[in-house]
């Protein structure tokens, strides 16, 4: 899932200065899933801000919404009709969210409440860990399940820095090291020797470096764009 | 060099470096390295300052690389100082701060202005030092680099594959490895990758436990690494009972027996606690005997073919160890 965490309130509320009247939208999927943008989280937040703004004495106006998913354009449909009568828009979905609504509303203020943290998995109870970076072209295969591109501190692809101690990542005492995880599998599955041969460096052309990346499934495509751009 | 032989050395041609370096593992010397670390500032004095007091003791010195992450003077400037005062620089560099276009086009300069040697490293994290907020890079790691690096120099490739026009810089190529961190089980054979990878020489991390590095020595030489890689094992000496407790509590890897901080207070003993300087001295003189029983002890560890002598912002103590330790009798700058 996508992983995100509130932004404090303050900083909420400086983007709503000028406001007197915002929506409110959570997100049913991920966010709500790690409890940072669910309709409960709305519900909190709106409260928050309305009682903050009623103290300064200038009351603001919240309506609370829900969409299942922010990040596809026709959840969102149902959005116009309640933006009518606001001045900004308030996501509380992760950063895709946020922008699926800013284009979908051209001409609407909207604002991130969240501060969308990484891809990740519950690893215990109010507990989230980062798990992938989307690096586009996965190596999971060769280390055993382990990803030394979003688990290793330095990225590296051929075995452990010198400041691995006792399973621990040099960087953070609570974060283990993944290269020891990766050798420590290897073993348990009899292919260490797997771990001897030099792995080459990356092509990052898949990766964040070029600018907005794009997947084109050409069989997918209504006929008439097909083959517009790329084939697949 | 003029005490060795030119017959049995190999011509010029044959050399990958032409460095002094080279030339000493070549001839089967127990090769001697220590570090220098550049300044925080643009004070080039205070290079030649320090390149003064190595010169002639040692066979090269390492040039840090934003050390600890902190920003300092760079290392190929610093080693351009170096060179100008007859010191042999190895030029380390990490793959925090560079991708693979900037350390070739770095490395292509360095070999232009008669840099010999290379030391790559995955470098300290940006969390540690004075730019936290710091972006890294991490486009290759150290392996990569030193595979990197010899492709360019034996193959005259850039990592691209494209040819170099008119060859490749002439490094000498080296790389670290820390015989203490974990997994142990991996350490041995992730030496072999490096060696594999092309490293010509390999620097260990500072070696306090002499039993642990010898066992992990047994196991590199079990497997014949030290038969494709000249390895020097790191050496520094200890300022006080307080830096011993340092390293050990405070740097990943990093394994110094309890029994260095007794002997470390026990030269204090009779010193009034009030004269800071005079016990700091008594310290300082056990710290470097300390590190002379290392060096004779490590000298006889099969597969060791050197050390490298680091001590921090304390270049004066390099040669009075390497005297004391017997590997010179005299500057030979």
């Amino acid at each position: 899932m996508i992983v995100a965490e509130k932004k404090p309130l303050e900083a909420i509320a400086r983007m709503l200065e000028g406001s007197g009247r915002v929506l409110a939208v959570g997100c049913g999927t991920c966010v709500t899933v790690c409890f940072s943008g669910g309709s409960k989280e709305v519900a909190t937040l709106a409260a928050s801000l309305r009682m903050k703004r009623s103290i300064e004495d200038r009351p603001l106006a919240v309506v609370e919404a829900m969409v299942q998913r922010q990040c596809e354009w026709e959840y969102l449909e149902p959005l116009a009709e309640q933006m009518k009568n606001v001045d900004a828009v308030l996501s509380l979905g992760c950063g895709v969210g946020v922008q699926t609504l800013a284009e979908r509303f051209p001409t609407m203020r909207i604002l991130p409440a969240l501060n969308t943290l990484f891809m990740g998995l519950p690893s215990a109870q109010g507990v989230w860990e980062e798990r992938c970076q989307g690096c586009g072209s996965c190596v999971l295969d060769k280390t055993g399940g382990i990803c030394p591109v979003s688990r290793c501190a330095k990225q590296l692809f051929n075995g452990p820095c010198g400041g691995s101690q006792n399973g621990r990542c040099e960087v953070d005492e609570a974060t283990p090291c993944a290269w020891h995880m990766i050798w420590e599998r290897a073993e348990a599955l009899g292919m260490s020797e797997d771990l001897m041969s030099i792995e080459p460096p990356k092509d990052w052309g898949t990766s964040r470096d070029g600018g907005m990346r794009r997947m084109v499934r050409n069989d997918l495509r209504l006929p008439e764009d097909q083959d517009k751009e790329g084939n697949e | 060099m003029s005490k060795l032989s030119a017959a049995v050395l190999p011509t010029d041609a044959t050399f990958k470096s032409g460095g002094n370096l080279e030339r000493v593992l070549a001839a089967g010397r127990f090769a001697v390295t220590a570090e220098l670390g550049p300044p925080r500032g643009c004070d080039a004095a205070a290079v030649r300052r320090k390149a003064q007091i190595l010169r002639g003791w040692v066979d090269a010195a390492n040039v840090t690389d934003n050390q600890a992450a902190v920003v300092h003077m760079g290392s190929i400037a610093t080693g351009l100082l170096m060179i100008s005062e007859g010191l042999e620089p190895i030029i380390q560099m990490t793959c925090r701060d560079r991708n693979r276009i900037a350390m070739q086009s770095d490395l292509l300069g360095a070999a232009a202005h008669g840099v010999h040697n290379l030391l790559c490293l995955s470098g300290d994290h940006q969390s540690m030092g004075d730019h936290p907020g710091a972006k890294n890079v991490h486009d290759i790691d150290s392996i990569q680099m030193v595979a990197m690096v010899r492709a360019m120099r034996d193959e005259n490739r850039f990592q691209s594959g494209k040819e170099i026009p008119g060859g490749g810089p002439r490094l000498l190529i080296g790389a670290a490895e820390n015989p203490f961190a974990d997994p142990a089980a991996m350490r041995p054979y992730r030496l072999r990758k490096k060696a594999q990878a092309g490293a010509d020489f390999i620097q260990t991390q500072l070696v306090y436990d002499v039993a642990r590095f010898r066992e992990f020595m047994k196991k590199v030489v079990d497997l014949g690494v030290h038969e494709k890689v000249s390895i020097l094992a790191g050496v520094g000496p200890l300022k006080s009972p307080g830096m011993a407790r340092h390293l050990r509590q405070n740097v990943p890897g990093m394994l110094v027996p309890e029994s260095y901080d007794a002997r470390l207070e026990a030269a204090v003993n009779g010193i009034d606690g009030r004269d800071k300087a005079e016990r700091s001295y008594a310290w300082r003189e056990e710290g470097k005997r300390i590190c002379v029983e290392l060096i004779q002890e490590i000298r006889e560890i099969e597969g060791v073919a050197g050390v490298h002598i680091m001590a921090i912002e304390w270049e004066e103590a390099v040669p009075e160890i390497v005297k004391a330790a017997g590997l010179r009798q005299a500057s030979q700058g």
